[in-house]
This record gives structure tokens, C-alpha cells and sequence, in this order.
């Protein structure tokens, strides 16, 4: 027999709710080995990386570790099998050194000497070829560099598995490529490193080999050399399918919104917007294109008046009859005042658009409590909308009196996309409305969006899946890093432009930065 | 060769319940109580010696023995639920005001002020609303300041407000030797006790009736106020999630300050009612530990006003019986705390029992 995995998951199940995240998974890998974990969001790779870092619990299955079964109850447990996961979020302490956050926690019996700690952390670094400064203190570090540390942490506890959860999301291509030196060559010291991702070019840059997840099951193991973009992209979608979204031509296009200048600087003095100007029209969707975090939000908030802009910014809105409006510097209340109808879909639905431990009539009243003479509430009509829209969308629930924190994601989605489209909106602004969502789902709010863009709703979709965004949309706009860097047609986009859109300009937006630093 | 690892398997694991039919639930809290009176039970015979029935029957009788010890456990009762109807507001907010301690010792200082200054000076109608306004308006800014403070400059309400109740504290111990009676007594002895200038009336020849009755009507404005008024509502969004508040347009100082001038008035309405009401005299241990007891009754009661009626009856009840063992039995006050304690453990213990369930590993599956 050839000597075992690694790491060899035989079975794995795991069932939240209705929802089951795994399926009968399998999946091994080898010392001296890069695994990618290739799938979509929400296929289930992150949590069965869970399973094995200690996080979750398998409800079936068995973990083998050097061909050993092995129980993992807790982070703890996987520690002692030498299983280091580093994890989208960063769990280091903001005061401190990078030093003192590798050290922080272990308990090894010895008397604690920062200066010992601090050679054993530079050899580290030395042999995988980390560049960092470990004297820095967290909070004065990008991003790029506290992912170094979290990496570093889990090597310095003696891991020699190792699982990154999409550890290329935050990172420039160049930061991208350092840790791609460092993985190769922790693959070269016998290590075995598990990477999770959705994206292709990465796979095949990085990895000995690929298992693909689809919806919560195993799909199939290749060897990357053998493997083109071509043959991963269908086996991580599955059969062609085709989203047969219908999409009318755009008519009566008018002028709804007009954004000039707009600029969000953060408390840090971070930019998180710079110079964003677009015009939506109503009877449009214009589509937002961008990796996560590149300013979908503070634009979206902007508008709604929940985001403080920069000086000299200018949101104009038009109104049917071509009267306009200056949105900068209004509070939320003040644009409803005004009788501007701006339905907004927040990404976070559970802490900005929804009340979890209210009920579904509750929820339904936010936007309209205000409403009557009276210093009491009306739960008439919010009830009468509340069954409504659970008839009408079709959502789960016991009754429209559960809390909606008890619901699914899709029906928790259904609540807040009908309450918003209840509001007859002008302006309909949504921010990854289908995450999280089953197909079916899915499809009911991109028909309930087409369906108010067909009533001339101006509509601004920030969305994340790019064939979504080219069926669904008539334009989309691309924002990268606080800028937009091009809006393209939606019946013309191709994924590979919008790709490079998202991405490319980064290189230049550094070097501008780099060389403003340097005039300083 | 390594032996062969033992496989362990967890013997359970804890998973969120998703919903609980609210029988289930009552029948939790109620065995919880059982097991608590139990282990009471135990501890007790373990500690004293003493039957623990007979304990138990003690404090029975302590409370509901005679109409005066039922009056007693209605004025212990109502007292403490007018204070938890005050913080409840603010509690729903996830404002944590822990300073009803001091909000009802500054309503009632304002209280014993109007009695002593204008005792004389005003006719007994004025007098009293005078003596209305002002507690509720001392109250109800021993409230603001640490909300103006929240609400401007997001400071630590929990080390505000607490920090305000030593404030009111010191500031009622000054006034105790301004207004001594007899000098040199350390007193403030019973004010007006000739003219009885001040004294809020009694109705029905009842010296607590007033009390309950305001407290009542407390209860269901309370009540009111926070099912189906919008401001009830506002703060109930506010508290739920500050961003989900911004986002419909709610102004969310604006809601942090009126509350807690609600709050605080209500405060102050407890103090009017112990020191004009039952008292007639002011001292540093007016307020009595209520302003912290009310914390738990609210919160106990998950902040609704008609359960809250129930779990200060049970404080009460633990407050009673426990002076009345204390008495009979030789027995410290103290020992009292500890089976109240117990008790109050296994209550908001069972609180996890209903959110979660213990579920059991099923035998693992053969693996092929």
C-alpha cells in the first residue's frame, strides 16, 4: 500500500436546519501537496474545512489523519492533529505586535520569553520566505500583511496542514503572488496545504490538483496539469445552465439619479470611494460589478443617505416630472419627507434591513409606522401586506406573526425584497440580493426586479455572480477599489472584460499611490 | 507500531431549538423552579439543620398570614415594579441604566425638598404637584445627563448611570444633615409630622393603596406604550439594531434621550411614592437596593410589563419571607440571599434550556 493521505474526509454530512451544507463528502490529500477546493459560493468548501479545523462537527462521516481515524471536537483537537485553518476573518488582536499575536494563547509549559519566541518566528518566516515586519503592530497593517501574520501563527503552532478560506479575496495580484511563493514553498518542506476559492486562474496556478464542490456535494478530483478553465468551470457549474433570464429592451429611459463627484473618505482617512460619477435611469438596471468591498456599499449608502459624503459631491435626483433634488447631506427621513420613493435592499438583511426578532408584521411596518396622525402604531395594513407578500412570494413560514430570524435566508429575502418593492419605489437599489438563495429563489427576484424595471424603477444591482449581472442587466458598471473603472453593456459584456475591469486597474491605482508617497 | 487511538465521540452536542411551543417553554421554567426549590431544599437542611418544608411553609405564612403581612408583600411588590417598569424602556433600547438607584433617590430628595421648603407655604393641592413635577423632573434628568452623554459622545452608559447613583447617594447624605431632625441625630425623622403637609393622601383607610394603584396604571401605559405606541416602537428598533434604525430614518439620539427621560421620570415617581407615599422622611436607603433588583425583574420578564407584575411578586415574595425566617428561625438575612439566589439561578439557567437543546449522538454508522 502507498502511504496515506494526509487528510482524507470519507463521508461527510452536515445538516443545518433544512439546509445540507454537505453531502457525502469525500476528499484526501497528500503531504507535500497543494489541494484546491474549487466551487461557487455557497457549495458548502468553507464549511467542511469547518469540520476539519474543529469549528462544526460533522453530523456523518469520518476524518482520517495519516490514515488514523480521528474525532475533532474543537479548534483545539485539530491543533493536535497539526491541522491549521486561516480563516477569511482575522482573529488577531489590533494592540499588539505580530509577535505577540503568533504567541498569544500557547501554553507550553515554558516561561514565556518574547525574545525566544521572536527567533523561532523569524526562522519561520525565513524558511517559507515571508516578508513582514514583525515588530509592526496589527492595526498598522494592511490587510495582505495580517493574513501573513494568521499564517504564520498557525505554522508557529506546528501545523504542517494547512486550510486558507479564499485567502486571494482581499489581496492585489501582487500580494496574491507573494503567497503563492510561500505556499510553493511550504509545499517543498513536505507540507500540505488545503486553499479554498472560486476562482479558476488561481487553481491552475497554484494547485497539484483540484476537487470541485457543487451545492453541497462532491463533484470530482483532477489533476491541474490535466485540467483546462474550460473543464473546472463546467464541472464546478454543472450542466450548462442557461439563467433564460428575460431581459426587455429598456424604454423611456429617463434621467433618475445623476452622481457627480462622490467621495467617501473613512474615519482613517481610508478612501473609500473617490470620484464615482454615473447616471441611473429609470426603466434600467444598471448593473454593479466589482470584487467585495470595493465601495458597493458606501456608493449604495450614499445614495440613501446613511453615508456621510466628501465635500463637493452632488447625487441629483430627478423626479418624473424632471424637478431635481440634491440627495448629499439629507438624512434617510429627510428624502421620504421629500416624497422621494428609494426602496433599498442593504446587503446585510438581518442588521440593517430587517429586525430579526420582530415578526414578519413588524418588519413590514418600518417603513411605514410613521404613517397615520396618531402616536400609535397601525398593524392593519402591515399585517394585510405581511399576508400578502407571504402568499404572493411564496415565503416559509408558520405565520406572519414568527420572528424573522426563524426563517430561511431565501425567505428572509423574500420579506425584505416585497416589503421594498411595497413602497412603489422610483429608485430600487439592491446589494446582493440572491446570496445565500436556491435557485428558485433566486429566479423569483430577478423576475420581481425585471418586473419593476419594466414600471420605469430606476434599479442598481450589486451583484457578485458576473453571468447573473450580463443576463439581468442593461449596463454594468464596474467598481474597483473605490473607482469606477468602466460600464459596459450588458447584452455585449463578456466575463473575461468585466474580469479585467475588476481587477486590472489596481496595478495603477498602486503605482499612482506609490508615487504620491514618494513625492511626500 | 502507535496502539490504536480509541475513537471518542462527543456524547452530545448543544444546537439551537428553532422554535418552542410556549407550553414547552412554561413547563421548563416550571420544572426549573421545582428543581430549584429542591436543591434549596437540600442546601438549607445541609446548612442549618432545619426542616427545609417548614422553611418554605415560614415564608409562606410570613407573606400572606394577616392583611397587614399581605399589604406588606403588595408595597414590597408594587415598589419594585415601578422601579423595573423604569428601566424597562431603556432596557429594550439595550441602553443598560443601572442608575435607577440613584434616579429614585434624587425624585425622592426632590420630593422631601418641596415637602420641607414649601411644606408650610403652599396649599395641600399645589403642594402635591409641585412635589409630582419636580421628582419626575429630577428623576428624569439624573436620567439625561448620561443619555446626552450616550447619545453625543457614544459614552459607557453601565459606568454612567452607576456612577451618577454614588453621585445622588452622596448628594442625599448632604441634605440628611442640612435637614436633620432632631439635630444631631443623623436623621432626617419624619417630615411635617404635625401639618402632615405633603403626605400624599391615603384612600380607603389603606396606607399602600395609592401606591398600588399608580403602580397599576403604570403597568398597563407601560405596556401600552411599548406594544402599540411608535415611540415604543422606535426604541424597540433602536435597541434590535442601530443601523436597521438609521436606515428607516429614525433619529436615533433623539430616541436615546426621550427614553430616558421616560425612564427616568418613572424613577422619579418611585421615589414620590416612598418618600411622600409610605416614608415621609428621606434617607440614603430609600431607593433600597431596588434600582438593581428591577434589572432582574425586567429582565426576567423578558421586558413585558403584565410578566413583570409576576416576577416581582416572586422578588418579593423571597424579599418577605426571607425577614420573616430571619425572625423565626435565628437565622441570618443572609440565608435568605442564598435560596433567593438559588432560585433566580435555576430561572434564568432554564432561559438556556429553551433556546437550546441537548442532543444526543446517535451509535455512529458502520463506515464501508
Amino acid at each position: 500500500m502507498s502511504k496515506p493521505y494526509a487528510l482524507e474526509l470519507k463521508g461527510i454530512t452536515k445538516v443545518f436546519g433544512s439546509i445540507v451544507a454537505n453531502k457525502d463528502v469525500d476528499m484526501s490529500v497528500k503531504r507535500g501537496e497543494i489541494l484546491a477546493i474549487l466551487g461557487e459560493n455557497g457549495s458548502g468548501k468553507t464549511t467542511l474545512m469547518n469540520m476539519v479545523s474543529g469549528i462544526y462537527f460533522p453530523d456523518e462521516g469520518k476524518i482520517f489523519v495519516d490514515g488514523k481515524e480521528v474525532v475533532i471536537r474543537s479548534p483545539k483537537d485539530a491543533f493536535d492533529y497539526k491541522i491549521g485553518m486561516i480563516h477569511q476573518h482575522f482573529k488577531l488582536v489590533d494592540v499588539f505586535t505580530a509577535t505577540e499575536n503568533i504567541v498569544l494563547g500557547i501554553n507550553d509549559g515554558e516561561k514565556f520569553n518574547i525574545k525566544e519566541a521572536q527567533k523561532k518566528v523569524k526562522e519561520i518566516t525565513d524558511r517559507y520566505g515571508f516578508q513582514i515586519d514583525l515588530n509592526k503592530k496589527i492595526y498598522e497593517m494592511s490587510v495582505s500583511e495580517k493574513q501573513t501574520v494568521e499564517i504564520i501563527k498557525v505554522l508557529y503552532r506546528g501545523a504542517d496542514i494547512l486550510i486558507l478560506d479564499e485567502p486571494t479575496a482581499v489581496l492585489t495580484p501582487q500580494e496574491t503572488q507573494k503567497l503563492f511563493v510561500v505556499l510553493r514553498n511550504m509545499r517543498a518542506d513536505n507540507k500540505t496545504v488545503v486553499i479554498i476559492t472560486h476562482k479558476l486562474h488561481e487553481v491552475l496556478a497554484i494547485s497539484d490538483r483540484v476537487s470541485i464542490m457543487r451545492k453541497g456535494k462532491y463533484i470530482d478530483t483532477v489533476i491541474t496539469a490535466e485540467a483546462t478553465e474550460q473543464s473546472l468551470t463546467e464541472a464546478m457549474v454543472g450542466e450548462k445552465v442557461s439563467l433564460n433570464i428575460e431581459r426587455k429592451e429598456p424604454e423611456n429611459l429617463q434621467e433618475r439619479l445623476v452622481i457627480k463627484d462622490l467621495s467617501v473618505t473613512a474615519h482613517d482617512g481610508k478612501q473609500l470611494l473617490k470620484d464615482v460619477c454615473f447616471t441611473a435611469y429609470g426603466g434600467e438596471i444598471l448593473g454593479i460589478a466589482g470584487i467585495s468591498g470595493s465601495g458597493q456599499k458606501e456608493l449604495l449608502e450614499s445614495v440613501a443617505g446613511l453615508q456621510r459624503a466628501d465635500k463637493g459631491a452632488s447625487i441629483i435626483y430627478f423626479d418624473p416630472e424632471g424637478n431635481e433634488v440634491q440627495l448629499v447631506g439629507k438624512t434617510p427621513k429627510a428624502i421620504r419627507n421629500l416624497g422621494i420613493a428609494l426602496s433599498f435592499v442593504p446587503e446585510d438583511r438581518l442588521g440593517m434591513g430587517l429586525v430579526g426578532n420582530m415578526d414578519i408584521i413588524d418588519n413590514m411596518m418600518l417603513r411605514s409606522y410613521k404613517k397615520g396622525k396618531t402616536e400609535f402604531l397601525d398593524r392593519k395594513q402591515p399585517r394585510a401586506l405581511a399576508e400578502e407578500i407571504i402568499e404572493s412570494l411564496e415565503v416559509v413560514t408558520p405565520s406572519a406573526t414568527t420572528p424573522v430570524r426563524r426563517l430561511s435566508g431565501g425567505n428572509v429575502q423574500k420579506v425584505l425584497v416585497g416589503r421594498e418593492i411595497s413602497l412603489n419605489p422610483r429608485v430600487l437599489m439592491v446589494a446582493y440580493p440572491v446570496r445565500g438563495l436556491d435557485i428558485n429563489s433566486s429566479y423569483m427576484i430577478y423576475n420581481l426586479i425585471s418586473k419593476q424595471k419594466d414600471q420605469g424603477v430606476s434599479i442598481i444591482f450589486v451583484g457578485e455572480d458576473l453571468d447573473v449581472l450580463i443576463e439581468l442587466c442593461d449596463r454594468i458598471m464596474v467598481i474597483n477599489s473605490g473607482e469606477i473603472t468602466g460600464i459596459v453593456d450588458g447584452k455585449s459584456a463578456k466575463k473575461e472584460e468585466l474580469g479585467l475591469l475588476m481587477t486590472k486597474s489596481t496595478h495603477e491605482i498602486e503605482g499612482d499611490e506609490e508615487v504620491a508617497e514618494d513625492a511626500k | 507500531m502507535q496502539n490504536e487511538k480509541k475513537v471518542r465521540e462527543p456524547l452530545f452536542h448543544i444546537a439551537k431549538r428553532p422554535a418552542i411551543a410556549w407550553h414547552k417553554a412554561w413547563g421548563i421554567r416550571a420544572l426549573s423552579i421545582l428543581a430549584a426549590l429542591i436543591f434549596a431544599g437540600i442546601v438549607a437542611m445541609a446548612l442549618t439543620g432545619e426542616n427545609p418544608l417548614a422553611i418554605y411553609a415560614t415564608m409562606i405564612k410570613g407573606c400572606f398570614s394577616s392583611e397587614r403581612r399581605i399589604w406588606m408583600l403588595l408595597q414590597t411588590l408594587v415598589m419594585l415594579l415601578c422601579v423595573s417598569l423604569a428601566v424597562t424602556p431603556a432596557f429594550k433600547m439595550h441602553f443598560w441604566n443601572i442608575g435607577a438607584e440613584g434616579q429614585v433617590l434624587i425624585g425622592g430628595l426632590a420630593t422631601a425638598a418641596c415637602m420641607i421648603y414649601f411644606g408650610d407655604k403652599l396649599p395641600p393641592w399645589l403642594l402635591i404637584i409641585v412635589m409630582v413635577i419636580c421628582s419626575m423632573a429630577a428623576g428624569a434628568i439624573w436620567a439625561l445627563i448620561p443619555a446626552i452623554f450616550k447619545a453625543k459622545f457614544n459614552t459607557n452608559e453601565t459606568l454612567f448611570t452607576l456612577m451618577m447613583n454614588y453621585v445622588g447617594i452622596q448628594l442625599v447624605s448632604y441634605f440628611v444633615i442640612v435637614w436633620e431632625n432632631p439635630k444631631g441625630s443623623g436623621h432626617v425623622g419624619v417630615i411635617n409630622q404635625v401639618s402632615q403637609a405633603g403626605w400624599l393622601p391615603t384612600i380607603g383607610n389603606q396606607k399602600y393603596m395609592l401606591s398600588v394603584i399608580v403602580v397599576l396604571a403604570l403597568t398597563v401605559f407601560m405596556y401600552i406604550y411599548l406594544k402599540y405606541s411608535k415611540h415604543g416602537y422606535e426604541l424597540t428598533v433602536v435597541g434590535e439594531s442601530e443601523n436597521t434604525a438609521r436606515y428607516i430614518g429614525v433619529n436615533v439620539n433623539k430616541v436615546i434621550i426621550r427614553t430616558m427621560l421616560l425612564s427616568g421620570a418613572i424613577c422619579g415617581i418611585a421615589g414620590l411614592l416612598l418618600v411622600g407615599g409610605t416614608d415621609h422622611t428621606i434617607s440614603t436607603t430609600t431607593a433600597g437596593g431596588r434600582g438593581f433588583t428591577a434589572i432582574m425583574v425586567s429582565w426576567l420578564a423578558k421586558f413585558n410589563p403584565l410578566y413583570m407584575i409576576a416576577t416581582s411578586f416572586l422578588l418579593a415574595f423571597f424579599e418577605r419571607g426571607a425577614s420573616e425566617i430571619s425572625t423565626i428561625f435565628h437565622l441570618d438575612q443572609a440565608f435568605s440571599d442564598i435560596i433567593s439566589g438559588i432560585i433566580l439561578f435555576f430561572i434564568i439557567g432554564s432561559e438556556f434550556f429553551i433556546n437550546y437543546q441537548i442532543k444526543f449522538t446517535k451509535p455512529a454508522k458502520e463506515v464501508k
